[in-house]
């Protein structure tokens, strides 16, 4: 029997930009997204401004990663969420997201989804292990 | 699951953006600057007064001590590494960076 | 049980790599099996021989080493150690390079991660 494929959360609590952590934990992401392994990612308080659209990081000379992230469903990464309450508390609505890639289907653009803290909490139990990215 | 905050509460928002997360039966552990949050009468207690009336929260002994942090709030286990390994073998962990 | 560790700061700069020393000491004396230790971000700066503390401090790149040469399998990432120019020939015995499908499978295969950082 195939073993059973391991359910791997990372969460995402830092601003970007102003530290790497955000730009080297997406490496890990699009790393690990290729192996068999059922990955979701989850921006939760200052987290949810990496996915602000419109980011440009050029002014400032540094590389950014708002192209990959538009790419992220490219890369087998389906399962990305974002806390509502992060978002709102910081003056963010689903309108501010950026796109992650687009539907197989429809071809229609796709953005992370919004969901409560409650659902998030009951995902992260379900977790064989979590990083904090 | 066990969640760990490693932030002082008076200069973060960690501990109470992790408080919205944790659910009853989960664990909380306090270390490195997170314990600055166990001492008693701060502007913060009530925060881990009603914490302790839902789940079990420590505070690591090392931390504590290099800190001189002696009055916990009523509720607060201390706990040392080996405890906190114990923790680890009892529940999935998540790291509140 | 397999547990594996993952080291986000610099040495002395920040107490998560003696937070995870002191956590890796404990899970050994109680009987568990570390998977692996992984170095990301500024993390790679624990384990380069070039580190020279005061003689009354600890010398934290000697201790991750003597802990390699028990066996432990302790990685520093490679594009985190690219970046910051940290390259074999600087690193401590008994620590390796080498990339992140490594912590992918400390992920995927230790039964419990531990992740220390800022």
């Amino acid at each position: 029997m195939a073993e059973e494929i391991k359910k791997i959360m990372f969460t995402v609590r830092k601003a970007p930009h102003g530290s790497i952590y955000v730009y080297e934990g997406l490496e890990v992401k699009l790393i690990m997204a290729a192996y068999d392994a059922d990955i979701s990612v989850v921006f939760m308080d200052d987290g949810v401004f990496a996915l602000k659209q419109g980011q440009d990081t050029k002014e400032l000379g540094i590389k950014g990663f708002a192209a990959t992230y538009g790419a992220l469903m490219d890369y087998e990464i389906q399962k990305v969420y974002v806390d509502r309450h992060s978002m709102e508390v910081r003056g963010m609505t689903e309108a501010d997201l950026l796109v992650i890639g687009e539907d197989e289907e429809t071809e229609e653009p796709v953005k992370p989804q919004v969901i409560d803290a409650q659902e998030i909490a009951a995902m992260m139990a379900e977790q064989h292990n979590i990083l904090s990215f | 699951m066990l969640h760990t905050v490693n932030k002082s509460p008076f200069q973060n928002t960690t501990l109470t953006d992790c408080a919205r997360f944790i659910q009853d039966g989960d664990v909380l552990l306090l270390l490195e600057d997170g314990v600055f949050a166990a001492q008693v009468g701060t502007t913060h207690s009530a925060l881990l007064e009603a914490l302790v009336q839902r789940v079990k929260v420590y505070a690591l002994q090392a931390d504590l001590k290099a800190r001189a942090i002696t009055n916990l709030v009523p509720g607060i286990q201390i706990t040392d590494y080996s405890g906190f390994v114990a923790l680890v073998e009892e529940h999935k962990i998540h790291s509140w960076l | 049980m397999k547990i594996a560790v993952c080291i986000y700061e610099g040495p002395y700069n920040h107490e998560a790599s003696d937070s995870a020393y002191n956590f890796i000491k404990a899970a050994i004396d109680r009987g568990h099996e570390i998977q692996g230790i992984f170095f990301y971000h500024d993390g790679v700066y624990n384990v380069t021989k070039l580190m020279e503390p005061p003689q009354d401090d600890r010398h934290i790149a000697n201790r991750w080493s003597a802990l390699g040469a028990t066996g432990i399998d302790i990685v520093v990432c490679i594009a985190a150690a690219k970046r910051r120019g940290i390259v074999d020939d600087v690193l401590v015995p008994n620590v390796r390079i080498s990339g992140l499908g490594q912590l992918t499978m400390m992920a995927i295969q230790a039964d419990r991660m531990v992740v220390f950082g800022d």
